[in-house]
């Protein structure tokens, strides 16, 4: 038996296959825009959306996902309180397991948690997000959106702005966008940033400095418990050093690509002037997070074990 | 002891740091005591253990052990951990007051005392706690404890470091008055909060919250002028990265009076060793960096580090089997230390044989101040027979699934190792003896 | 696995000639070509349909509007691929009311054209589905017939029949043969 797929994290990709699953992607993009947006690819397969945090966006994303492909949805949302007290993560997987799923999409506040699955399940594990950790069908959702508006990535600079000390969205991207060959720069006052310097990432504080240098600038949400544990002082003080606003827009390059992950903090990370500019890929970033996430598990459940292709 | 059989070991290397003696001898062993050593004792129909080609050595002294008795027997109790002990080469253990609840009261101390006395396994020395309730607010009653049947001679909030400066300044000075031992668990909380594993590249990698070395080297720089000012005798509990191998070196120089343990794991393992998101890994303090681990090395072959301290901290499989923020810190170690170290230290290199014993009999005996006839006598005549014997050819696969305690989180399990603790004698009498020991 | 070829059934004139026959055939069939579309299914499909297409179109003297059909997604036999390919379909605006013509390579089985009449329909409701193929090989396992034929070529089940294209593989010609290993 050939070894389950899965998807944990960015670097379970050689850059071939990211390429695969982005012009996968780019077909399913065009099954969405047909009449019927529906494929029968996955009939008879159950997806099970096990989510440990409250993420509607992201769980509707592979909910919709799974359906234009023909597979049967389960959700299964619980949050970590109860787990804490209720039934164990492993219960949970065995329960799962006996009911015969194929895949696992699991969103979790701890890192590591799809690992762990791994052990438990045979069903394909998928990450939708673990703790501080990875977020690989977002960098893909990303880098899709990136090649849509900048064509080859290679040498271009994408600059993460923000909280890329908690942010597995800025993990999981950064990696993926070095992979790509890009420049990547880690913008952020210092204690928003990692104890070490991410590797191969050029950090810096001064947003305003770097802002002519960049191709793309992808803001990172802001939580507001960050300022209640004292990373920086107040949401006023970040907003003038960090927001992406419409004087910042004005020293930017003309057709710099705008992304951010959502939910936005209009008003903190990122003003309206920049949010809803033509040059904003946020919303083209949620559609690509559907034919991505089509593509992921269209490559991980579409296929058999070994087999030939046949004419 | 009347009733007991003698009994000679023969032909073993004996290794006695007490003593200083590195040389084969036979050893007859009557009514609980060493009775002789000399080169060649007739067997005249005794008992024998035939110890060719095996070392003797004092048994082990264990400075710091989580037996969870009481509150959660579940996860060990003072039998299994006392007989886990044993099989480790282990004659004596200080157990830690962390338990539920905790042992900061005559009462407590002297129940569990008089429960280890009961099952006749190895020694007992309960440690207290520093504070009531082990909450860092206000002392426990330290003297009372040290005056109980109990006889406490070290005290420890270990779990957490004792945040408030001043309440540890007065825990110092306030055990000066009947020469007790304040052993710091240095962790400054504000510092640490939510961290997982150690602060690094490894925790930016895995995407989990740091405990960084500072959080250590604060306490333990603060806990080392606490000590200085007042006095009084400060032992660091598992002293874990290069900076405060450096500040307990240069206090010790400056006549601090401080002693320290290192335990095995930060010996062996870095934070590079984290295998996946394996919870067995999880332990505080954390792994560190290899350069830690570098430096508590020459520091344990140098004497800066006093001794070998296994934070033996059992807990269940259900508790370990969780994500990793939700799982308890700690790893089992009595039953693996004499190996993995055998093997990691000596057999690399790092220290003698006779070092590596006097980390484990000597050097905690020294830190908990203790002598003659409580622990320390050696295997000289009139000695306490407490020994133990130990195969140092011997290779065999560590399989955690084999210990007494009821623990299986050991993070050496399935390793190949040399050295096995073949037998262990308390009293004189086999308190544990490996299947297929030759002789008698 | 390597294509180990036997007999040559039809050489680059034979398939010019065909693709003329079934291009009059198809004008015959619609009475021009006013509402024909022309939909290639990949990979050897896709080369034939635009010669079918720029043939009929030269009878007609009328556009013919060419597609392409990636059937992957719709296919029976996903679950003995190992790693399936999902490329691009396009299909030249609305088929709603058109005669749309499925040009493939080989009709064999019948699943691939199975698959391909789900795909189109899926993007509307075409009037009629009709199917070219350069070569029927039979063994049919659903009940599906060619309107257009280039050559009946008779095989047994164990034998392959291999197509090449001067678009794909540089050169044209219709083979007989067999894998070997």
């Amino acid at each position: 038996m050939a070894e389950r797929k899965h998807l944990l994290d960015v670097d379970d990709l050689e850059r071939e296959d990211v390429e695969n699953v982005l012009e996968t992607a780019r077909s399913f993009s065009e099954v969405l825009r047909r009449p019927i947006k529906k494929v029968p690819s996955l009939r008879g397969k159950t997806v099970v959306n096990l989510f440990y945090e409250p993420s509607t966006r992201t769980r509707m994303s592979f909910e919709v996902a799974a359906k234009r492909l023909s597979a049967d949805v389960m959700n299964f949302t619980t949050s970590t309180s109860s787990v804490e007290k209720g039934e164990s993560l492993k219960d949970t997987a065995l329960t799962l397991e006996a009911m015969g799923v194929d895949a696992v999409v699991v969103r979790h506040p701890v890192a590591g948690a799809p690992w762990l699955l791994r052990q438990w399940l045979q069903a394909a594990i998928l990450n939708a997000g673990d703790g501080m950790h990875a977020h690989p069908t977002q960098a893909l959702l990303d880098l899709f959106t990136l090649k849509d508006r900048l064509g080859e990535l290679e040498g271009k600079t994408i600059a993460f702005v923000g909280d890329i000390l908690h942010s597995r969205v800025a993990r999981s991207g950064i990696k993926a966008c070095r992979a790509m060959g890009m420049e990547v720069l880690a913008v952020a006052p210092p204690t928003l940033l990692p104890p070490v310097p991410l590797e191969g990432v050029e950090t810096g504080y001064d947003f305003d400095a770097v802002m002519p240098r960049c191709d793309a600038l992808y803001m990172l949400r802001i939580q507001k418990e960050r300022q209640k544990e004292g990373r920086f002082p107040s949401l006023e003080e970040y907003t003038r050093l960090y927001q992406l606003d419409a004087r910042r827009m004005g020293k930017a390059r003309p057709n710099v690509v705008v992304m951010h992950p959502g939910p936005m903090n209009r008003g903190v990370e990122i003003a309206a002037e920049a949010a809803d500019a033509p040059h904003a890929a946020i919303t083209a970033q949620v559609a690509a997070g559907v034919a991505v996430r089509m593509a992921v598990l269209f490559m991980l459940l579409g296929g058999g074990e070994g087999g030939e292709r046949i004419a | 002891m009347r009733g007991l059989p003698d009994l000679v070991v023969k032909g073993a290397r004996v290794m006695d740091p007490f003593n200083r003696i590195d040389e084969p001898m036979d050893v007859l062993v009557s009514r609980g005591r060493v009775a002789a050593l000399s080169a060649d004792l007739e067997a005249e129909g005794r008992e024998v253990i035939d110890a060719q080609g095996l070392v003797l050595a004092p048994g082990f002294f264990e400075l710091h052990a989580h037996l969870r008795e009481p509150g959660r027997e579940d996860a060990e109790t003072l039998r299994s951990g006392l007989e886990a002990a044993l099989r480790g080469g282990y004659t004596a253990v200080c157990c830690m007051p962390n338990t539920m609840p905790p042992l900061d009261n005559a009462t407590m101390v002297e129940g569990v005392a008089a429960r280890a006395g009961e099952l006749g396994l190895a020694d007992l020395y309960p440690i207290g706690c520093i504070s009531r309730g082990r909450e860092g607010r206000e002392l426990a009653e330290m003297a009372l404890m040290h005056l109980s049947e109990a006889r406490v001679r070290a005290f420890s909030d270990d779990g957490s470091g004792v945040a408030d400066a001043a309440l540890m300044r007065m825990a110092l000075q306030y055990v000066s008055a009947f020469g007790g031992l304040i052993i710091s668990h240095a962790e400054e909380p504000s510092l640490s909060r939510g961290g997982q594993v150690n602060e690094g590249a490894v925790s930016t990698a895995m995407g989990l919250r740091g405990i960084p070395a500072l959080a250590e080297e604060v306490m333990l720089a603060r806990d080392l002028l606490l000590a200085e000012e007042t006095g009084s005798r400060l032992h660091l509990a598992h002293v874990s990265t290069a900076r405060s191998v450096r500040m307990l070196r240069e206090a010790k120089e400056r006549g601090v009076p401080v002693t320290a343990e290192v335990t095995p794991h930060h010996l062996l393992l870095s934070e590079n060793d984290i295998d996946g998101y394996d919870t067995v890994f999880k332990v505080n303090p954390p792994l560190r960096t290899s350069e830690d681990v570098q430096a508590l090395r020459e520091a344990a072959a140098d004497g800066t580090i006093d001794a070998v301290a296994s934070d033996h901290a059992p807990h269940t499989v259900e508790d370990k089997e969780k994500e990793f923020d939700f799982a308890p810190f700690g790893m089992v170690g009595m039953e693996s230390t004499l190996p993995v170290l055998y093997t990691g230290m000596v057999e690399a290199g790092a220290i003698d044989l006779m070092r590596l014993l006097e980390l484990l009999t000597s050097g905690p005996a020294g830190v908990m101040d203790l002598r003659p006839p409580d622990y320390g006598a050696g295997i000289s005549e009139g000695a306490r027979a407490d020994l133990v014997l130990i195969d140092l050819q011997r290779e065999w696969t560590l399989d955690a699934f084999a210990f007494a305690s009821k623990g299986r989180n050991c993070p050496f399990h399935g390793l190949r190792v040399k050295g096995k603790v073949l037998c262990t004698l308390k009293n004189g009498k086999t308190a544990f003896r490996a299947a297929n020991v030759g002789g008698g | 696995m390597a294509f180990r070829e036997r007999v040559k059934v039809m050489e680059e004139p034979d398939i010019r000639r065909a693709i003329q026959r079934i291009s009059h055939e198809i004008v015959e069939r619609n009475k021009g070509a006013e509402d024909v579309v022309v939909v290639g299914i990949r990979t050897r499909g896709v080369p034939l349909s635009i010669r079918v297409a720029e043939a009929v179109s030269r009878i007609e003297g009328v556009e013919v509007p060419v597609g392409r059909l990636d059937i992957t997604l719709y296919r029976d036999d996903l679950h003995t691929m190992s790693q399936p390919v999902v490329r691009e379909t396009h299909l030249p605006g609305d088929i709603e009311g058109k005669n749309v013509v499925i040009v493939d390579d080989v009709l064999y089985t019948g699943r691939s054209v199975r698959a391909a009449l789900d795909a189109i329909i899926d993007f509307g409701r075409p009037a009629t589905i009709q199917l070219a193929v350069l070569v029927d090989r039979g063994h049919r396992e659903l009940p599906i017939r060619a309107d257009y034929v280039g050559k009946n070529v008779p095989t047994s089940s164990s034998e392959k029949v291999r197509v090449a294209l001067r678009e794909v593989d540089g050169e044209d010609g219709v083979f007989i043969g067999y894998d070997e290993d």
